[in-house]
C-alpha cells in the first residue's frame, strides 16, 4: 500500500494492532531538547486569535452554545477560526469554541446550563428527549431504588456519572491514521459476524447491535472528515495526514460524547513515525514538524463542553482532561520516547503554559537524561505536568496503555472502564458512630444499628462498626453503578469510541474512595489520642475535641500510614465481592479532582479534629499542614497505599516553592528528576508537580487579567488558575506548600 | 558498633535540597553557644529544649529515605542548632549512617574547640561551614563571639583536604560594608578543597520565634538585600578565584 511506503512489516498489516506498528517503526530518542523548533509566525498569529477568544470566553462564561441541533459526528458543518492559517481543522460546532448540546445523556442538564449562561433549548429538541426519546438519565432515574437516592443524596456517593457523559473511554485514535476508516469498517464487519452464532444469547444480539452502531459511526466519521475535504477512508500519507486523521477520529467522538473525561491516548510516538518518514524523505523540516503539532495541540487545547454550574463545583475550572501519555519504556527496554514526544510538551513554551492536554509523563528512572532534565525543567517553569510510574503501569497494562482522565490506565482498544466517581470514607466513618444516621441531616442513610455511646469513642467499637458501614456501602455502590452502566449503555452508547476498540474488550467497574486521609487520621486519632463526642439535643455526634497528639498520614509514620494502607485494601476486598454489570472487574482510585472541596462542604466534623465544611485533602494527600516532616515523608507515606489495590490510580499533588528546590536552575531539575525518580522507586503511582509560589497565587487571585496562562495542577489535572472558584483558589493555597527555611 | 549516644534533637526536615548535594535528610540538634542576629530559630538555641533521641533513632529515621539519597546524590546532614556543641552525639550519628553507606554532611558554625570537634569533622563526607564574618569585631556583633574558633576549624579543614562548603549571610547594615566583605576574599582563596562558596541573602524568616523565645529581634526594619547587589558580590567573588555558587 502506497501509504505504508518504507514501514518495516509486520503483523500490524494483516491484523488490526497500532502497537506492533509503533514497536516496528519507532525512533526513540535519547538527545536533549537542542534541536526544537520555536513557533512559526503563522502559530504566534493563529494562537493570538485563539488567545483573545479564550479571553472573551472567560469573561462571559462561555463564548457560545448550540442550542438546536443536538450534537452528533456528523451534526456540525465546517468550522474555522482562520480557515488558511489552520493546518489541522476540526471544531465541535461550526464555530470555534461554541459548545454543543448533548441530550440523549440528560435532558434536563442541558436545559439547566443552557439557562446558566442566558440561552434557551430550542422547544423541540425539548420535547423530542422529553417526550419521544428517553435519556441516560431518566434511564437511571427511573431504576434508583430509594436507598440509593438517599446516598447519592447525602453525598455519601457524590460525582456519580448519573447526569452527564461517565467518559474514561479512550478510542485508539490512531489506528484512522494508520488503517483508514475504511479497513476498520471492514474489520467490524467481521466482527460483527462472529456473533452469528448457533444460539444467539441475550450477550450476542447486544455484540451485534452495538457493532451495527459502531459501524454507523464510523461512516458518520468518513462524512465528517469530508466536510473538510479530507477522504479518510484510506490511510494517512504523511504526518500532516496522520495528525488530521488521528484528530478527526477524536473530534468524532467529542462530538458525539461529553463524558467527563476525553482522553486522546498515546499518540506522540506514533505520529513520530510518520515524522521522522518524512523528514528523512526531506518533505520535512524540523519547523514545520513543530508547527504541525503546535496547531494539533491548539486544537486540543479548544475542545469543549457544556456543563452546569453544579458541575464545575466538583470539577472545577472546566476541564475536559485530553490526557496524553508521553515516554515510558516499551517490554523491550527501548525507551518510548520520541522527538514528538519532545514536541508536544515544547507546546507549553510555542504556546505558553496551559491546563490542556493534559501532559501525562510515565516517568521511569531508566528514561533518556536529556527528557528528564527537559520535563524536570517545564515542570519548574510551568506547572503543567503530571507524573505517572511506567515500571508499576507496564507490568499491568503492558506497553501501550493511556491514562483515562487522570490516573486510569487502560490498553488502548483493548480496555474501557464504567467511571464510578467516589464513596466518601470519611462520611462513612461518621455513619459508624451515629448508627447509620447522616450526621448533617440525620437522615437515617446507612443501616440502622446502635449510634457508639460514651463521651470518648472506642477504637475497637468505632472499628467495628465502620467495616459494618463499608460491607453495606461496598453492596450499595456497585449496585448503584450498575443501574447507571447499564442505562449508559442503552441511552448513551458510545459507539465511535468503542468502534475504535477491539471486539472484545475488557471492562473495569471503576470505584473510588474521597477522605481517604480524614478517615486514616481520625481512626489514627481514637486509637492513638482520646477523642471526645459532642453530640446535639438528638444525641446524634456532630463534633468532636481531640484530647493529645496523634501521628497524623503523611509523616511517613506506619503508626498511621498502615491504618490508610487497610483502609485502601479493606474497601477494595469488599468491592471485589459484588456482582458487576457486564461482569466488569471492580477496580478503585484514591483520586477526588477538586471535589475534595464539595466533598468536605458536605461531611460534618470528623474525629481527626476536622471542622464540619473544612475541603478534605485531594486525592491520597495528607490534612493541609499535618504533614509536618518534610516533602519525601509525605512522598514515602503516598507511596506505602498499595496500587494493587487501587490500580485505577492513586493521585498525590505536590506543590513546592522554587527556592526549596535548589539554589540554581541546573541542580533545581535534577534535584525535580531525583525526587520523581525516588517515589516512583518507592512504588508511588502519580504526582502532580506544582513549583510555584503563594505570593504568585494570591496576586492572580486579585489580578486575574495579569495571569491568562498560569496553570497549576491540582487533582489528576491541570487548571487554569484563575478559572477556579474562589473557594477552590482558597484551598489551593492553603494546601501545603514545602518550604525550608 | 557501640551503644547508641543520646543527645537532642530540634527537628528534622526529609526533603532538604539546599544543604549540601541532592535530596537530603537533615537533622537539626537542639543547642547553639551562639545567639547570631538573624537566626531562623532561635528556639534551638537552649540546650534542654528539643525532644531527646538516641543517634540510632536518627539515622532509623534518615535511612527511611535511602531510596531518594540514592537516586539524587544526597545523604544525612547534620545542622543545628549547632551539631558541634552536641559533639558525641553528632559523630555517632554521623558513623552509624556512614556504616550504611549513607553520605554525610555537617553544617556548622565551627564554634567549638578543634580539639572536641575533630572526630565529627573526621566523620562527615563534606562539611558546610558558616562563617558569620571576617574579623572578630564583627563576628561578635553578629553573633556574639570571637571568630578564633572558626578559624581555627577552617585551617583544620584545609589541613585535612576535607571536602568543603563555606557559607556566608549578607545582612544589610551588618554583613554588608565593602571592607568587611573583602576581609573575606583572603580567607577563601587558595583553598583547593573548597567546592563552593555560597553567599546567602538576608531573609526576615522566625521572626515571631524572637518572641516565642522573649528574646530582642533586632533587624525587624532590615530589608533584605538586593538582587542585583548579590549578583554584584557574587561577580566580585568569582573573580578574585572562589568557587561562588549562583
Amino acid at each position: 500500500m502506497e501509504q505504508w511506503r518504507g514501514f518495516a512489516d509486520g503483523a500490524w498489516k494483516y491484523k488490526i494492532d497500532v502497537r506492533d506498528f509503533i514497536q516496528r517503526n519507532y525512533t526513540p530518542y535519547e538527545g536533549d531538547e537542542a534541536f526544537l523548533a520555536p513557533a512559526t509566525e503563522r502559530t504566534q498569529d493563529l494562537w493570538k486569535k485563539i488567545s483573545a477568544l479564550m479571553e472573551e470566553e472567560r469573561q462571559k462564561g462561555i463564548l457560545d452554545a448550540e442550542t438546536a441541533i443536538p450534537s452528533s459526528v456528523t451534526s456540525h458543518g465546517p468550522g474555522y477560526v482562520d480557515k488558511d492559517a489552520e493546518l489541522i481543522v476540526g471544531f465541535q460546532t461550526d464555530a470555534p469554541l461554541k459548545r454543543g448540546i448533548m441530550p440523549k445523556g440528560g435532558l434536563r442538564v442541558v436545559q439547566g446550563a443552557l439557562e446558566s449562561y442566558g440561552y434557551e433549548l430550542d422547544p423541540q429538541v425539548a420535547e423530542i428527549y422529553g417526550k419521544h426519546r428517553k435519556t441516560h438519565n431518566d434511564g437511571v432515574f427511573s431504576a434508583y431504588t430509594d436507598e440509593m437516592l438517599r446516598a447519592r443524596k447525602s453525598g455519601i456517593l457524590t460525582g456519580l456519572p448519573d447526569a452527564y457523559g461517565r467518559g474514561r473511554i479512550i478510542g485508539d485514535y490512531r489506528r484512522a491514521a494508520l488503517y483508514g476508516v475504511d479497513r476498520l469498517i471492514e474489520d467490524k464487519k467481521r466482527a460483527k459476524d462472529s456473533y452469528d452464532t448457533s444460539s444467539i444469547t441475550e450477550e450476542e444480539i447486544r455484540g451485534r447491535e452495538e457493532i451495527t452502531e459502531q459501524i454507523a459511526s464510523l461512516s458518520d466519521l468518513k462524512a465528517m472528515a469530508s466536510s473538510y475535504g479530507f477522504d479518510i477512508s484510506v490511510p494517512a500519507t504523511n504526518a500532516k495526514e496522520a495528525v488530521q486523521w488521528t484528530y478527526f477520529a477524536y473530534l468524532a467522538a467529542i462530538k458525539d460524547q461529553d463524558g467527563a473525561a476525553m482522553s486522546i491516548g498515546r499518540v506522540s510516538t506514533f505520529l513520530d513515525v510518520y515524522f521522522e518518514r518524512d523528514l528523512a524523505d526531506g518533505v520535512l523540516t524540523e519547523v514545520e514538524a513543530q508547527e504541525i503539532i503546535d496547531h494539533f495541540v491548539m486544537k486540543l487545547r479548544m475542545v469543549r463542553f457544556l456543563r452546569t454550574p453544579a458541575y464545575n463545583d466538583l470539577f472545577s475550572g472546566d476541564p475536559t482532561w485530553v490526557t496524553e501519555a508521553l515516554g515510558g519504556i516499551g517490554v523491550d527496554g527501548r525507551t518510548l520516547v520520541s522527538k514528538t514526544t519532545f514536541r508536544v510538551l515544547h507546546t507549553l513554551e510555542n504556546l505558553g503554559p496551559a491546563p490542556e492536554p493534559n501532559l501525562t509523563v510515565l516517568w521511569t528512572p531508566r528514561l533518556p537524561d536529556g527528557f528528564k532534565d527537559f520535563c524536570s525543567r517545564l515542570s519548574i517553569e510551568t506547572s503543567a505536568i503530571q507524573y505517572e510510574n511506567d515500571c508499576l503501569m507496564r507490568t499491568w497494562f503492558g506497553d501501550d496503555y493511556g491514562i483515562a482522565c487522570c490516573v486510569s490506565a487502560m490498553k488502548l482498544g483493548k480496555q474501557m472502564q464504567f467511571f464510578g466517581a467516589r464513596a466518601n470514607m470519611a462520611k462513612a466513618l461518621l455513619y459508624a458512630i451515629n448508627g447509620g444516621k447522616d450526621e448533617k441531616s440525620g437522615m437515617q442513610v446507612g443501616p440502622a444499628f446502635l449510634p457508639v455511646s460514651g463521651d470518648y469513642l472506642n477504637y475497637d467499637e468505632v472499628k467495628q462498626r465502620f467495616d459494618a458501614v463499608q460491607d453495606w456501602l461496598a453492596e450499595l455502590y456497585i449496585k448503584t453503578l450498575n443501574v447507571i452502566h447499564s442505562m449508559h449503555d442503552k441511552y448513551s452508547y458510545e459507539s465511535l469510541q468503542m468502534a475504535l476498540h477491539d471486539r472484545d474488550v475488557h471492562r473495569t467497574m471503576a470505584c473510588g474512595i474521597a477522605g481517604l486521609s480524614v478517615a486514616a487520621d481520625s481512626l489514627s486519632a481514637i486509637k492513638h489520642a482520646k477523642v471526645k463526642v459532642i453530640r446535639n439535643e438528638e444525641g446524634l455526634a456532630v463534633d468532636y475535641e481531640v484530647e493529645g497528639d496523634y501521628p497524623a498520614y503523611g509523616n511517613n509514620d506506619d503508626r498511621v500510614d498502615q491504618i490508610a494502607v487497610d483502609l485502601v485494601e479493606g474497601f477494595m476486598n469488599r468491592v471485589r465481592k459484588q456482582k458487576t454489570y457486564r461482569n466488569a472487574e471492580p477496580t478503585q482510585s484514591i483520586l477526588t479532582i477538586t471535589s475534595n472541596v464539595v466533598y468536605g462542604k458536605k461531611t460534618g466534623s470528623t474525629p481527626d479534629g476536622r471542622k464540619a465544611g473544612v475541603p478534605f485533602g485531594p486525592g491520597a494527600n495528607p490534612i493541609h499542614g499535618r504533614d509536618a516532616n518534610g516533602a519525601l515523608a509525605a512522598f514515602a507515606s503516598v507511596a506505602k497505599l498499595p496500587y494493587e489495590h487501587a490500580i485505577d490510580g492513586i493521585s498525590y499533588t505536590f506543590s513546592i516553592v522554587p527556592k526549596t528546590l535548589g539554589k540554581a536552575d541546573a541542580e533545581r531539575r535534577s534535584n525535580l528528576s531525583a525526587l520523581l525518580d525516588g517515589y516512583f522507586l518507592q512504588g508511588g503511582h502519580h504526582v502532580n508537580i506544582n513549583v510555584l509560589n503563594r505570593e504568585t497565587l494570591l496576586d492572580a487571585m486579585d489580578h486575574p487579567e495579569k495571569y491568562p496562562q498560569l496553570t497549576i495542577r491540582v487533582s489528576g489535572y491541570a487548571v487554569n488558575f484563575i478559572k477556579l472558584t474562589r473557594e477552590q483558589q482558597e484551598d489551593v493555597i492553603t494546601r501545603t506548600f514545602h518550604t525550608i527555611i | 558498633m557501640n551503644a547508641p549516644v543520646m543527645g537532642r534533637v530540634y527537628s528534622f526536615e526529609s526533603c532538604g535540597m539546599v544543604d549540601g548535594p541532592g535530596l537530603r535528610f537533615v537533622a537539626f540538634l537542639q543547642g547553639c553557644p551562639l545567639r547570631c542576629l538573624y537566626c531562623h530559630n532561635p528556639d534551638s538555641w537552649e540546650r534542654s529544649g528539643g525532644l531527646e533521641m538516641s543517634s540510632a533513632q536518627v539515622v532509623a529515621e534518615a535511612r527511611k529515605y535511602k531510596t531518594w539519597m540514592d537516586s539524587s546524590g544526597g545523604g544525612l546532614t547534620v545542622s543545628g542548632g549547632e551539631p558541634l556543641a552536641q559533639p558525641l552525639f553528632t559523630e555517632d550519628i554521623l558513623k552509624r549512617a556512614h556504616a550504611l553507606g549513607i553520605s554525610t554532611a555537617l553544617d556548622t558554625s565551627g564554634f567549638a574547640p578543634l580539639e572536641k570537634a575533630k572526630a565529627c569533622l573526621d566523620a562527615a563526607d563534606l562539611v558546610i561551614l558558616d562563617i558569620k564574618a571576617a574579623g572578630s569585631p564583627l563576628h561578635r556583633k553578629v553573633c556574639g563571639s570571637g571568630d578564633a574558633l572558626p578559624l581555627e576549624v577552617l585551617e583544620y579543614l584545609k589541613s585535612q583536604g576535607k571536602r568543603l562548603w563555606i557559607r556566608h549571610v549578607v545582612v544589610p547594615g551588618l554583613t554588608d560594608a565593602q571592607e568587611d566583605l573583602e576581609r573575606l576574599i583572603p580567607l577563601l582563596q587558595g583553598i583547593p578543597c573548597l567546592e563552593r562558596f555560597e553567599l546567602l541573602p538576608f531573609h526576615k524568616m522566625g521572626e515571631e520565634k524572637w518572641v516565642d523565645v522573649k528574646e530582642d529581634y533586632q533587624l525587624s526594619d532590615t530589608p533584605a538585600p538586593q538582587d542585583e547587589f548579590m549578583d554584584k558580590l557574587r561577580q566580585h567573588f568569582r573573580e578574585a578565584g572562589i568557587p561562588v555558587s549562583d
